[in-house]
C-alpha cells in the first residue's frame, strides 16, 4: 500500500509541477480571497487582526475545494480513471496517495496564506507551536476528506458544482476548530487553543481511516 | 486445463439495461478470439465484463480462473485493456506514463523501454508529453502500456482504430507474439479485414448475445512476448 501511495502522490505532484495549475491559479485565489475579505471588513486595523484568523481559514477551505477538483481532474481524461482501475495499485494506496499530494500543495498554500495574513493584517502570532499543529492536522484532515469526497463526485457530469456543496459542510469543523486554534496562537492563548485541537485530531483520523477503508467502494460506484 | 475465459448465460447491466443479456463464451488459453458485431451489439460490454469493470450481476462469469460474479475486482492486475480512449496522462511524457503502468504492478521499470521501442517509439517522441501526441502516437503509448505490463489475457476493444498501416502492422505482430508468449487475446473489431486473420474464432454479437461464431484465419507465428510471472492466469484464483 505504502509503495503504491507513493506512486500515485509523485505522479499525481509531476502533473501538477508541470501543469502549475497550483501555482497560477489556487494560490492567487487563494490570495484573492484574503484581499476581498479584508476589503470587506474595511480598514479598521483592529477588526481586521481580530477576523485574520478566521479569514485565513476560510480561504484555506475554498482553495482546498479548488485542490480536490483539481485531483479530480487528473482522473477524469478519457480512459485514465478506468486505467487506474486496472493499474493493479491497491484502492487504498491510491486515496493515500492523491491525499498525500493534495496535502503538501495545502501546506505551501498554508505558508502563502500564513505569510499573506502577517503582512496584510499585522498579525503575530505568539503560540507558533499551535498554529503549525493546527496547520498539520487540518491538513491531514482536509486532503482525506476532500479525496474521499472527490472520489464520490468522480463519476457524475456535475461534479465541479456539486463538490462544493458535498464538502464544504463537511469541512466546517476545521473552519471552526482552526480558527479558534489560531485566535488561542495568536493571543498566546495555549490552554484554550490545544482545547480546539481536540477536535481537529479525531477529525483528521476519523477521514483518514474512513477514506482508506471507503475509497475503493467509492471508486467502484463513480 | 480450465478455459482462461468462460461466461455462461452471463447478464451484466448498464444502468438499468442489459448490456450483455445472456452470454455463452469460452476462450482456451492462447486463443486469439475477434468479436464483430454493429453497435450496440455488446462487444465493449463483453470486454469490459472480462476486464472486471462492468460487474457480471447473472449468470456465471470467470476469467482466469476468478470467478466475477463473485469479486470482480481480483482479476484486473493480469488484465491488459486497451479501449477506444488511450489512458494516459496528458502532462506526462509516454515514457512516464508506460513507467507508471508498470511500476504499479510491481515490475521492473526497464520493460517500459522495451515496450517503447517494440512499439516504435523511439527518440523524442519518449520524452514528448502524451497530451501533445497525436491519436495514433497515444494509441501506440498505450500498446507499449500493455505490452509492458505483460498480462495474461489481452482485450483490444478497437484496437485498429486511429492507427496507421504500419502501426496496424505492429498490432498483428504484437497480438501473434503475446500468443506465442501464453497470453490469450479477446479483441473486438468493425475491419473484419485486419482482425478476422488474426483469430482462431470470430464470434458475432447482436442484442448483448453471441449469435454465431466460425473458425478466424491463419496467424503467422513470431518471437513471443511473454506472460508476467508466467504463473498466469489459473493461479490467480
Amino acid at each position: 500500500m505504502w509503495h503504491d501511495a507513493a506512486l500515485v502522490a509523485a505522479k499525481d505532484l509531476r502533473i501538477e509541477a508541470r501543469s502549475r495549475v497550483a501555482l497560477w491559479q489556487v494560490v492567487p485565489f487563494a490570495v484573492l480571497v484574503l484581499v476581498l475579505l479584508a476589503f470587506a471588513i474595511g480598514p479598521d486595523q483592529a477588526a481586521l487582526r481580530h477576523a485574520a484568523p478566521g479569514i485565513f481559514w476560510v480561504a484555506l477551505l475554498f482553495s482546498t475545494v479548488l485542490a480536490i477538483q483539481r485531483s479530480v481532474a487528473v482522473e477524469s481524461g478519457e480512459g485514465t480513471r478506468d486505467g487506474l482501475r486496472l493499474s493493479g495499485i491497491d484502492p487504498a494506496g491510491i486515496f493515500l496517495g492523491k491525499a498525500a499530494a493534495v496535502g503538501l500543495q495545502l501546506l505551501v498554500l498554508e505558508l502563502v496564506l500564513w505569510a499573506g495574513v502577517t503582512v496584510l493584517f499585522d498579525v503575530r502570532v505568539h503560540v507558533a507551536w499551535l498554529a503549525l499543529v493546527s496547520c498539520l492536522l487540518a491538513t491531514v484532515g482536509l486532503a482525506c476528506a476532500g479525496v474521499l469526497y472527490g472520489a464520490l463526485s468522480a463519476g457524475l457530469r456535475v461534479r465541479d458544482t456539486l463538490l462544493p456543496i458535498l464538502v464544504l459542510p463537511v469541512l466546517a469543523p476545521v473552519l471552526l476548530a482552526g480558527s479558534k486554534v489560531w485566535d488561542a496562537a495568536l493571543s498566546g492563548n495555549t490552554a484554550s487553543g490545544t482545547q480546539w485541537l481536540k477536535i481537529l485530531v479525531p477529525f483528521a483520523l476519523v477521514y483518514f481511516v474512513v477514506g482508506l477503508v471507503l475509497y475503493g467502494p467509492l471508486q467502484e460506484a463513480a | 486445463m480450465a478455459p482462461v475465459v468462460c461466461f455462461r448465460a452471463a447478464v451484466a447491466l448498464a444502468g438499468r439495461f442489459p448490456a450483455l443479456a445472456g452470454v455463452d463464451l469460452s476462450l482456451e488459453k492462447g486463443e486469439v478470439v475477434v468479436v464483430v458485431g454493429p453497435n450496440g451489439a455488446g462487444k465493449t460490454s463483453l470486454l469490459r465484463a472480462c476486464a472486471g469493470l462492468l460487474p457480471v450481476t447473472a449468470g456465471e462469469a470467470s476469467v482466469l480462473g476468478v470467478d466475477l460474479t463473485a469479486d470482480h475486482t481480483a482479476v484486473r492486475r493480469y488484465i491488459g485493456l486497451l479501449g477506444h480512449a488511450a489512458p494516459l496522462y496528458d502532462e506526462l511524457s509516454a515514457a512516464e506514463n508506460v513507467r507508471f503502468a508498470v511500476r504499479a504492478l510491481g515490475l521492473p521499470a526497464a520493460g517500459a523501454d522495451e515496450a517503447l521501442e517494440l512499439v516504435g517509439l523511439t527518440g523524442r517522441l519518449r520524452t514528448t508529453p502524451a497530451g501533445r501526441l497525436s491519436a495514433g502516437q497515444r494509441r501506440r503509448v498505450a500498446l507499449a502500456a500493455l505490452v509492458a505490463r505483460r498480462p495474461a489475457l489481452w482485450l483490444l476493444d478497437e484496437p485498429h482504430a486511429g492507427l496507421d498501416a504500419g502501426a496496424r502492422a505492429l498490432l498483428g505482430d504484437l497480438v501473434a507474439r503475446a500468443v506465442a508468449g501464453g497470453a490469450t487475446v479477446l479483441l473486438s473489431s468493425h475491419e473484419p479485414q485486419l482482425s478476422v486473420p488474426l483469430a482462431d474464432r470470430v464470434v458475432t454479437m447482436g442484442g448483448g448475445r453471441v449469435t454465431a461464431e466460425e473458425p478466424g484465419g491463419r496467424r503467422p507465428t513470431l518471437a513471443p512476448v511473454p506472460v508476467a510471472g508466467s504463473a498466469e492466469a489459473s493461479h490467480v484464483a
